[in-house]
């Protein structure tokens, strides 16, 4: 490849411009860089000088105040109250132990905590204030106060801390803020800053933690000058940080002590709901716990039992906890069948006592049958094989699809940890999880609500607040951030046949109202307050024939853990509904003897708005009823004297 | 004039070569590096550990690398440069692929003895393929349409895999030392011009875009640029580095405050205070004169190249050359606008002071092409 030399050397004669060119643009860059440089370490070198020889500016985070949560009446559910410790600053003390001696001998140091303190002391820099003790009580404050002079570099701290005035009424509902913990960094993509703050407070679980975005805020700053050792000097500037926002719950504090407290030691769940607008207006497992011993860490003295207790206290039974929801299912299989017009609400159908179905027996619980039953005497009486005949006919898939419209099988948006979405079988869903077609019995099992079928208490709640209303009622529990209210839950209408639900209402005031229906020993008498429901009971163990033929086992002679649950839900009053209720007992037996009265009780609380007049209890109870009424009123003044303040 | 117009009789041979190398280039760069050590040496609070010593371990390294590839004519590397580009290339899909993922972005391949940086590979190989591509063609085509699409596109598919890892810093490098040699090998002005001009437009563009749906950058990225705007908007996240390193860079006065005397980058108010804020170390601890020393350096570094390049009569050569010098340039002018508060903080380190390997070898490599070119240059 040869090249003309002319055209060679113009070539190098451009390249050699260009290159000039290009040199030249950048010394002259670098004699920006040398004025920029002259500008700042010359020029300015006096105002840097300043900032940075002596004194070095050093920021600080300033933690923001947590929102505070209220219930519907503006009672405080969790507040944030000055919390006291004590700190020393080594430098300051001289002899560190010494001090650390006579400290002690002013207020009470377990051994452990001294060690630990005195091993962080000597760890961090001299001037640094290192906390000996968290949480210590006012009078401990006053008396470190008072021997200041013996105490040099003692001094005492204040801070925040978050309580929770309704103590264990509201664990499974507000939740509980902690540490901030390894763990919670991990899980966060770009922690905040504020995090890092020692003895920061992040929400665990609940509201606390699935609204931490809003009642957290943001961290203000403060420049502060630091000199050559790291010593805060003076604050230079400061810049306010957010303080979090303040959140008001739809559930009223009252009535959820009232529940909690009814429910007392019993491993059971109740959700009430206002058929109106979907608020919560309360939401209760039992036993709970009480959450302000997780908040500086739970000594495992307190956690162990917690976590043993086969009554699951840290289990939110509400919305985690899934049931098979036994009869309380039927009015699903009955919705399913008479909008699909496979049956009239008056048509009947022959209860022997027993179905054949593909050569096995599936027993009513009523051994000699109910004879011809329609909608209402089968609900009333709960009979079983009225809904195997009616789910033999209309098929699992159009069951399901109908429990999904009134809230069962779905998984509602609530500002609570783990909501279970609960399962309404489908034969997809069991080819899918199980590798097993779905058989005809599995169908029969689900018209009775047993099987595969499960639902949570709050799912119950939300399909009798839709047979109630026939719209398509969703929970809420958030009512206000900020002071702004959320969206309502009051739901579009679901699109029923009216005359259906109106039979559908009727029947289930049967049950709780007729003489021969299962719910009667729970009726409320006051015209008023009148109340319709189902009960439930669904089996945690399979019976088999050798149990049978021996005569099924009383409940009350098995063992807790395989006694049946007891179920109930319901609406009141009647003529216009305002509250449906779903009640839980687990392994508490039938639902007509566990469940419903605590349904009832409840539902005349939440009614009448403070204790219910005993004229509105069937008379032969009122004077079982008053006792309880006067048990339940001792129990709550201490909780009462707790948190009463008014926001 | 090409390699073959000369007698091959005139270019020194065997161990004569050592006395033609540009010797006051080599010490020009040795001086670079022994600044790098003492730095590294006092941020590290006066210990050979962890920084100084593994950097003084890797210049040895890399100062035998140079003197190697000065050995080899400089015609073998033109002739294998379409190769490096094109293993450079792999590289960058390699590490796309199965690179380790640190501090947020894919760059690193992990060789066993160290992490190799493809894009740092890349700085060089594409200026090398370039040079060479405009060696090849004749100058009449270079500024035809087609013949100028071709480097184009051959700069940009690497430039666009730097990007994806995300290394912002590195593509623009990349992407200005690629556009410098074209305009180098002459290159007809109005191309520039017609790049500049839509540049702008896609600054703009980058702004508008700014939180609708077809957002052009990461949000990181935006929030860069408006800490580099406004750095006292956030003050503990972002701004932080700017604001720090002035202070620190500001507090040096004159003459500073004495070898081993900085406070400010030592007692850990800088984050990255060994490699890409190293400079303030050095501003603080010698003040005005220190980093003006440093900067005169390197444009002494930069005048002996441009020098060597205009004098040496092979086309090849000199558009090495001057790119390599191009490619340096960036480094430091990058590196020392931003840690003054003149350009966003995209992450350059300070070239042969930065604790990093790949860099530094890379840095040395290039170098021992410049000085293959001046001893085997047509005389």
């Amino acid at each position: 490849m040869r090249r003309n030399r002319a055209e060679s050397d113009a070539n190098h004669t451009k390249l050699t411009r260009r290159a000039a060119l290009l040199g030249g643009a950048q010394l002259l860059f670098m004699g920006g860089l040398a004025a920029r440089m002259r500008y700042l370490q010359v020029d300015q070198a006096d105002q840097f000088r300043l900032l940075a020889e002596e004194n070095r500016i050093n920021i600080r985070l300033i933690p923001p105040a947590r929102g505070e949560i209220f219930d519907r009446n503006g009672l405080r559910l969790a507040q944030n109250v000055p919390s006291y410790r004590i700190v020393m600053v080594r430098e300051d003390a001289g002899d560190a132990e010494a001090v650390m001696d006579r400290l002690g001998q002013i207020i009470t140091l377990d051994p452990e905590t001294r060690e630990r303190a005195m091993a962080e002391i000597k760890r961090s820099a001299p001037f640094l204030p290192v906390t000996i003790v968290d949480d210590v009580s006012w009078d401990d404050v006053s008396r470190v106060s008072v021997n200041a002079p013996a105490l040099p570099g003692v001094t005492p701290e204040v801070g925040l801390t978050r309580v929770y005035p309704r103590g264990s009424d509201f664990a499974h509902v507000v939740g509980r803020v902690g540490r901030v913990s390894q763990a919670d960094l991990d899980a966060l993509e770009d922690p905040d800053q504020v995090l890092r703050i020692p003895r920061f407070q992040i929400g665990k679980i609940n509201v606390e933690a699935r609204r931490e975005d809003i009642l957290r805020g943001k961290a203000g700053t403060k420049q502060v000058e630091v000199n050559a050792t790291g010593r805060v000097m003076r604050e230079l500037s400061r810049r306010e940080g957010e303080a979090g926002k303040d959140i008001q719950l739809t559930v009223d504090a009252n009535l959820q002590q009232y529940v909690q407290a009814r429910l007392s030691e019993e491993s059971a769940a109740v959700v009430v709901i206002d058929c109106e607008n979907g608020d919560l207006a309360a939401i209760a497992s039992a036993p709970s716990y009480d959450p302000n011993l997780f908040i500086g860490g739970i000594s495992s003295k307190d956690y162990n039992p917690l976590l043993e207790s086969k009554y699951r206290p840290l289990v939110n039974k509400t919305v985690q906890g899934t049931y098979p929801p036994g009869s309380t299912f039927k009015m699903m299989v009955a919705m399913a069948a008479i909008e699909e017009g496979i049956i009239g609400p008056d048509e009947t159908v022959y209860c022997p006592g027993h179905l054949e179905v593909a050569g096995r027996r599936f027993h009513c619980w009523k051994r000699a049958g109910h004879g011809w039953v329609d909608l209402e005497n089968s609900l009333k009486q709960s009979c079983d094989v009225y809904y195997y005949d009616l789910a033999l006919k209309v098929g699992i898939e159009k069951i399901s699809a109908m429990a999904n419209r009134f809230g069962l099988g779905i998984k509602h948006e609530l500002a609570l940890s783990s909501v279970a979405s609960g399962l309404t079988p489908t034969k997809s869903w069991k080819r899918e999880t199980r590798g097993a077609d779905w058989v005809i019995g599995d169908t029969v099992n689900a018209s009775i609500g047993q099987g595969f079928m499960l639902a949570s208490p709050l799912q119950l709640a939300v399909m009798s607040a839709r047979i109630a209303t026939g719209r398509a009622v969703t929970p809420r529990l958030v009512k206000t951030i900020d002071g702004v209210e959320q969206p309502s839950g009051a739901g579009e209408p679901l699109g029923m046949n009216e005359n259906n639900l109106r039979k559908m209402r009727r029947a289930m005031f049967e049950v709780v109202n007729n003489r021969r229906g299962t719910g009667y020993r729970s009726r409320i008498i006051a015209e008023e307050y009148r109340m319709a429901g189902k009960t439930g009971t669904s089996q945690v163990r399979n019976i088999t024939a050798a149990e049978r033929a021996r005569g099924v086992s009383r409940n009350e002679d098995l063992p807790w853990e395989r006694r049946d649950h007891a179920l109930f839900v319901s609406f009141a009053p009647f003529d216009k509904p305002r509250y449906a209720v779903s009640v839980l007992v687990e392994h508490g037996g039938g639902g007509s003897t566990a469940a419903a009265p605590i349904a009832r009780d409840v539902i005349l609380q939440a009614l009448a708005g403070g204790e219910p007049p005993l004229e509105a209890y069937p008379s032969a109870d009122r004077g079982r009823i008053k006792t309880q009424q006067r048990k339940l009123r001792e129990m709550q003044p201490q909780a009462a004297i707790n948190g009463n303040d008014q926001a | 004039m090409s390699y073959l117009e000369y007698t091959v009789k005139s270019v020194p041979s065997g161990f004569r070569k050592i006395l033609h190398l540009n010797w006051p280039l080599t010490l020009l760069l040795a001086s670079v590096c022994g600044i790098g050590f003492l730095m590294l040496y006092s941020v590290a609070g006066g210990s050979f550990t962890p920084w100084a010593e593994p950097q003084m371990k890797r210049f040895g390294l890399g100062l035998a690398l140079m003197f190697a590839v000065a050995m080899i004519p400089i015609w073998l590397w033109r002739n294998l440069s379409g190769l490096a580009y094109g293993v450079s290339l792999l590289l960058l899909v390699a590490v796309a692929v199965l690179g380790e993922e640190r501090k947020g972005s894919q760059r690193w391949i992990d060789l066993g003895f160290m992490d190799l940086q493809p894009s740092e590979l890349m700085k060089i190989t594409l200026v090398m393929f370039l040079a060479a591509y405009y060696d090849w063609l004749p100058a009449k085509k270079v500024s035809r349409p087609f013949w100028v699409l071709l480097p184009v596109m051959i700069i940009c598919v690497p430039t666009v895999l730097v990007l994806q890892q995300p290394d912002l810093g590195t593509s623009i490098l990349l992407l200005t030392a690629g556009g410098g040699l074209m305009f180098l090998a002459g290159v007809h002005w109005a191309y520039f011009a017609a790049v500049i001009a839509s540049g702008t437009g896609l600054l703009t563009a980058v702004f508008q875009s700014r939180g609708t749906s077809w957002q052009l950058l990461n949000d990181y990225q935006y929030r860069r640029i408006d800490t580099f705007l406004d750095p006292a908007a956030d003050p503990l996240g972002a701004g932080y580095h700017i604001t720090q390193s002035k202070i620190a860079l500001g507090s040096g006065g004159w003459t500073g405050r004495g070898f081993m005397q900085g406070t400010q980058s030592r007692l850990n108010f800088l984050p990255e205070k060994h490699t890409d804020f190293i400079f303030t170390t050095l501003a603080e601890e010698f003040g005005f004169v220190g980093g003006f020393s440093l900067l005169a350096l390197y444009a002494m570094i930069i005048l002996f190249c441009v020098v060597t390049a205009i004098l040496n009569k092979d086309r090849f050569s000199s558009l090495l050359t001057l790119g390599i010098a191009l490619n340096f340039f960036l480094f430091f002018a990058v590196n020392m606008s931003m840690v003054m508060g003149l350009a966003p903080v995209v992450g350059v380190p300070l070239p042969l002071v930065s604790y990093g390997g790949s860099a530094m070898l890379v840095l040395l490599l290039a170098f021992g092409l410049v000085q293959s070119a001046h001893i085997h240059r047509p005389r």
